[in-house]
């Protein structure tokens, strides 16, 4: 058995990971890197997930890791891939907008978010109570790798990733949302995946790439 | 069993229709179903007027009196929004612009995009209404890029990456809620996310917690709603979708997300005591007025200013629902209402209008008065009753609400003057242009079909002249519950 305060190191470890990992997507520049970049992340997700339940006990959490394993760690990346090798854009990159500046505005987003977040921590009597500002960074370095990229891909990579961060949330500040819940997000999150699947094929139809610098005609006025 | 006829009907339409949906008779079976969706409203509706409100399926439903309104208004506009599809979709095959197989997917998303917004409306559950939310942004998506032309299709990827952030917001939101909830209520099952258990203790939540959770699910769900500055994907969603997907989500789907935002207001008023909840919609509310208003005058394609005219009135009902109050919340619902009818029937008319133009562009669009007579007068009396020229139900709503805005805030009056004037200016210039003048346009193949644009307006007429006194109760009743 794990004691409570060994537990609580292992999912702050989780979390520290997971801050990693989402600077580690911030500044890949290779498409299938961020893929596995991505399934690494669900990984520590499952993991940090699993410890929550072992040390609370708390058996629907099993379900929720489960979920996460099939989800985010296996179907999804497994989707990517395939998609990214029949769309032929495995060998791609893409030029970063100046890494350092985006690097820095992503520090300040992790302050912002553990601002944010401190008067709720000191709430929260679950084991997992310091990572609630982690989940809430991880939303926003994703929201902002959306923001900076310019490829289809990369930006749905980071839309997922987001998820990732709030079911993060779900298990650090709540132990889990209920389960009826969880199981609707993630099946939107599955149909979101397989619908933008069959819109990459349509932009690159329509614009002959999946740099969205082409899609410019619709311009706020 | 009403609220299963409700929700089962839409969802099994759309099954059916992907099955069955290259036969020539689909549109007929669309009407069919919607027809069948909007009997089984009725009939809920009459249920909960005559026994109050339910609460079935071990508390996982409620249906009161405020969202039993906004279910019989998307099951009606479901219905005439069916029937205006069936000719304008034949039309538009006609032209070539669309084939059965984006005809059956049409028809199928219509009806699921139907069942996400009435279960959205009737689920008690939170977390369900963010799945449902996000459900419908999924269907709409795949509407709004029904036509396949680059600009709708970045106009439906703008359209799902923006909606897809700002819900994640909102799942945000709806975690903390959850947070706060589970330390009152034990996360002992699921109960802690029921809206009606939420509001019985919502005393005693945690105002820190909530006042964060409502920044974020405001934002989130105001993403939908199209409150400025979020309101980007809305024009461009309009603007190059199908027209009967511009009108449902005119219609519908702003109203829907307006509904989630005030449950959650509700709420959070109740735990903060403050009035924050309140002043950040009226402040969103009025940015949106504002900010539509002075736009209006830059658009040059008709469905992209009426677009911008739903920002401008959804922030009109915002800014209604932030004040507070029976009057404010009253005239808040009436509003959602005629706008929702007479935008709708709005849409209707436009869709029309541009397949015999054969164009968007406003310039282009001339003398409707001469080569279909229906049509330009449908156009000119739903621009006169979204402008709230007086007959009109719109007038009555906003009245109330710059009435109450001069009583309670009045720094806020000489603001929505401005917003409602420049508006005014602008459509009615426009619109003029297009009814009247010089035209050789040729007529359409398929006849359109304007029963129910004339029904519509006829209802939003009446609202403006009678309001029925078992309605108004009704109305009451549910500005009463939102506090």
């Amino acid at each position: 058995m794990t004691t409570p305060a060994f537990s609580s190191q292992l999912i702050n470890l989780c979390a520290a990971l997971l801050l990693l990992l989402s600077f580690a997507m911030l500044s890949q520049r290779r498409v299938l890197t961020l893929v596995d970049l991505f399934a690494m992340q669900g990984g520590t997700l499952f993991i940090s997930i699993i410890v929550v339940a072992w040390s609370t006990g708390q058996p629907h959490l099993y379900y929720s890791a489960a979920l996460t394993l099939i989800l985010k760690v296996i179907l999804l990346p497994l989707i990517l891939h395939r998609l990214i090798r029949r769309l032929g854009a495995q060998w791609e990159s893409e030029t970063l907008l100046n890494t350092p500046t985006t690097m820095l505005v992503g520090l300040l987003l992790v302050i912002f978010a553990f601002t944010l977040a401190q008067p709720i921590s000191q709430l929260a009597n679950t084991v997992t109570r310091g990572t609630l500002g982690i989940a809430l960074a991880v939303v926003m370095l994703s929201f902002l790798m959306m923001i900076t990229r310019r490829k289809a891909v990369t930006q749905v990579i980071g839309f997922l990733a987001m998820e990732n961060g709030l079911f993060f949330a779900a298990t650090s500040a709540t132990y889990g949302m209920p389960m009826v819940v969880e199981l609707g997000v993630a099946l939107d999150v599955l149909v979101s995946m397989v619908i933008l699947g069959i819109f990459f094929f349509h932009i690159r139809e329509q614009f002959d790439s999946l740099d969205l610098h082409n899609m410019e005609s619709l311009k706020e006025d | 069993m009403e609220l299963l006829l409700l929700l089962g009907l839409p969802l099994l339409g759309s099954l059916l229709l992907a099955l069955i949906g290259r036969r020539a008779w689909t549109p007929e079976a669309n009407v069919l179903m919607s027809a069948g969706t909007f009997a089984a409203g009725v009939w809920l509706t009459a249920h909960v007027i005559a026994h109050g409100p339910m609460l079935v399926w071990h508390e996982q439903f409620f249906i009161d009196p405020f969202n039993v309104f906004l279910v019989i208004l998307t099951a009606f506009i479901g219905l005439t929004t069916s029937l205006f599809s069936r000719p304008y979709l034949r039309t538009e095959e006609h032209h070539g612009r669309l084939n059965r197989r984006q005809l059956r997917l049409y028809h199928s998303m219509f009806q699921l995009f139907m069942f996400t917004m009435l279960l959205a409306l009737t689920t008690n559950n939170m977390g369900i209404l963010w799945v449902a939310m996000e459900a419908a942004t999924l269907t709409t998506v795949l509407l709004v890029s029904l036509y396949r032309t680059p600009a709708s299709i970045e106009a439906a990827w703008k359209y799902f990456i923006l909606c897809g952030v700002g819900l994640a917001q909102a799942l945000f939101g709806t975690i903390l809620l959850y947070f706060a909830a589970e330390k009152v209520l034990g996360n002992a099952g699921s109960t802690a996310l029921l809206w009606t258990h939420l509001n019985e203790v919502k005393g005693r939540l945690e105002p820190t917690v909530l006042s964060l959770a409502f920044v974020f699910m405001l934002v989130g769900y105001g993403t939908k709603v199209g409150l400025a500055p979020l309101h980007n994907w809305l024009p461009d969603a309009h603007a190059e979708g199908p027209t009967p997907v511009s009108a449902v989500l005119s219609g519908l789907l702003l109203n829907v997300a307006l509904y989630a935002v005030v449950r959650c207001k509700v709420l959070v008023q109740g735990s903060v005591r403050s009035d924050l909840a309140g002043n950040l919609m009226m402040g969103f509310g009025l940015l949106s007025l504002v900010l539509a208003a002075f736009l209006l005058w830059r658009q040059k394609d008709i469905k992209r200013l009426f677009a911008y005219s739903s920002i401008e009135h959804m922030g009109l009902a915002t800014f209604a629902f932030g004040m507070g109050g029976p009057v404010a919340n009253f005239a808040a619902l009436l509003h959602m209402t005629v706008h929702s009818l007479t935008k709708s029937s709005l849409f209707f008319t436009v869709g029309h209008a541009t397949q015999q133009a054969g164009t968007q562009v406003m310039d282009k669009i001339r003398g409707l008065i001469t080569i279909n007579p229906t049509v330009g007068w449908g156009l000119m009396l739903g621009t006169l009753a979204i402008l709230g020229m007086p007959p009109f139900g719109v007038f009555t709503s906003e009245f109330l609400i710059l009435i109450t805005a001069m009583r309670d805030h009045p720094w806020a009056t000489p603001i929505l003057l401005l917003g409602l004037g420049v508006a005014f200016g602008a459509i009615f210039s426009r619109v003029q242009a297009m009814v009247f003048g010089e035209t050789r346009l040729p007529r359409l193949p398929h006849p359109p079909v304007l029963v129910p644009v004339f029904a519509q307006l006829a209802l939003v007429l009446a609202l403006g002249l009678y309001i029925p006194p078992h309605l108004a109760a009704w109305y009451r009743e549910a500005a009463r519950l939102i506090g």
